[in-house]
């Protein structure tokens, strides 16, 4: 298993480098990982950081379901659909990669200041890989797959569930593994920008606090899960690709 | 063949404009009625005249310039260290497979959590801007610049090691000008990322610049400076990407790659 042999020197050298720039950099910005650590210890055994932790949660839970829903059923429309993907597919792309920071006004304005504009960001940031990946993969699948389907009398549904969906499953589910972390990072930017409640804001709280300890720690938690989550679905994703 | 494909393909294209042409008709319709009030948002062609108007004032240009100015140093910051980097890694192989996880999570992290531990080291002036956009453009070129070079022909190697090139020559006469087509799709993604870092940035906490204006006007509801701000910022972007998109097709098809 050289791959875990890697990632466990991987982490042992960015911990190194972590010591290294708190031992730089002194006190008054930094806290070396002990300390982080501990004090996210701390932090973890208090009722305040869970109801952050879990409006948070909420927030990301719903993001994530609308664009899976979202996405999946457009990638697939437009996977079947030839010239509708030639009309949309420049559109969606050129989507993806403007500054979609610059439209969070625009949803408050529209949800107002709650969780409603919040999970409308987050969404917007996984829906187009979503799509994109999905509608790429149903375009590759060999035309003999689809053409025994046919030859079958399979409808839409069938077709989908029994032949594209399993063609297709290694790069739809890259497209989701995308599609999943962009959501997070979509909706904790929602929370750092303007929001009352969540692991963002508590974030931007700290700052005007300038309370090291937690800022260090909630970026600590934050990176971790972001990254082993990450992690665990590059794993499957490779999986699926070694098994098809 | 070739026909059919582009005449679908111009097709195609005229169905998007008119999509786009219905779509903001029917949002200047929805605010002309006032099915959208004019708190939520301006009607098109309002934003359009206002936009013009800002820009011909010019007292946004010191915004503008600021951004810009800090993606453009951010870009150029992340293109160096990156192809820098990435000639280093391919000369060592284990450094480069211990850190490939780290590449393949990195942009599942959210960078912006790194953004508050910036402010307070380096305080805030343009530095923790420049340095988040620079963080989240650097591994993208790294990637691609690596997957270039792992494509330069062995021949091509050997040629500069019998003229007995060092590696320093080996690395710019060689190396880099093969990879050039796959470095410019990592420009192409740097350019995308670093101006997202900036004005994700801006946005967030800074003192100005084209995200701190957006906010600024948010907060004192005067849509009639916000949202041309925006309409510029998304024209700008999308500017810069379908040129580089353009200009990379034309590399790779002179090369045969496309």
């Amino acid at each position: 298993m050289r791959g875990w042999g890697n990632t466990l020197k991987l982490v042992v050298l960015l911990l190194v480098v972590w010591q290294l720039m708190a031992w730089f950099v002194g006190d008054v910005a930094l806290r070396t990982p002990l300390q982080t650590v501990v004090f996210t210890a701390k932090l973890v055994a208090t009722p305040v950081f869970w109801g952050h932790f879990a409006e948070t949660a909420q927030a990301f839970g719903m993001a994530l379901l609308l664009a899976v829903a979202i996405g999946l059923s457009l990638g697939f429309l437009l996977g079947l659909n030839r010239f509708a993907s030639e009309v949309l597919e420049p559109l969606l792309v050129a989507v993806y990669s403007i500054p979609k920071i610059t439209l969070y006004p625009i949803l408050l304005l529209s949800f107002g200041l709650g969780i409603a504009s919040k999970v409308a960001f987050g969404t917007i940031h996984g829906v187009i890989p979503i799509t994109l990946f999905t509608l790429g993969a149903v375009r590759a699948v060999r035309p003999v797959f689809i053409k025994t389907g046919r030859v079958m009398g399979l409808g839409t549904g069938h077709m989908i569930a029994t032949i594209l969906l399993p063609a297709a499953m290694p790069e739809i589910f890259t497209g989701l593994r995308v599609g999943f972390s962009l959501t997070l990072i979509g909706t904790l930017l929602g929370e750092m920008f303007a929001s009352q409640r969540g692991l963002g804001f508590l974030l931007m709280n700290a700052i005007g606090l300038h309370n090291v300890d937690l800022i260090m720690a909630l970026t600590f938690l934050l990176v971790l899960f972001a990254g082993s989550a990450s992690s665990l679905l590059l794993y499957l994703n490779r999986r699926l690709y070694e098994r098809a | 063949m070739t026909q059919a494909g582009g005449g679908i393909l111009k097709r195609a294209a005229l169905w998007r404009i008119a999509l786009l042409v219905v779509a903001v008709g029917g949002l200047e319709l929805l605010c002309l009625t006032g099915r959208i009030d004019r708190l939520t948002m301006q009607p098109p062609h309002r934003i359009l005249v206002d936009m013009v108007a800002l820009l011909a004032g010019g007292q946004l240009n010191t915004a503008i310039a600021k951004t810009l100015g800090n993606a453009a140093l951010a870009f150029v910051i992340a293109m160096v260290v990156g192809v820098t980097v990435a000639v280093v890694l391919h000369y060592f192989r284990s450094l480069r497979h211990t850190l490939d996880p780290l590449f393949a999570t990195y942009y599942a992290i959210p960078m912006f959590a790194f953004y508050p531990l910036l402010i307070v080291l380096f305080g805030l002036g343009d530095t923790p801007q420049i340095f988040i956009g620079a963080m989240l453009a650097v591994v993208a070129v790294i990637v691609n610049t690596l997957n270039g070079l792992d494509r330069i022909p062995r021949v091509l190697l050997k040629t500069a090691r019998v003229n007995q090139l060092s590696a320093w020559e080996t690395a710019t006469q060689v190396m880099l000008p093969c990879a050039t087509p796959y470095i410019l799709t990592g420009a192409k993604l740097a350019v995308a990322y670093s101006l997202i870092g900036i004005i994700g940035a801006e946005f967030i906490m800074s003192t100005g610049g084209m995200g701190y204006e957006i906010s600024f006007a948010y907060t004192n509801f005067d849509n009639a400076k916000m949202y041309p701000l925006i309409l510029l910022i998304l024209a700008v972007s999308i500017a810069i990407n379908t040129l580089l998109a353009r200009w990379e097709k034309v590399l790779m098809a002179r090369r045969g790659l496309s």
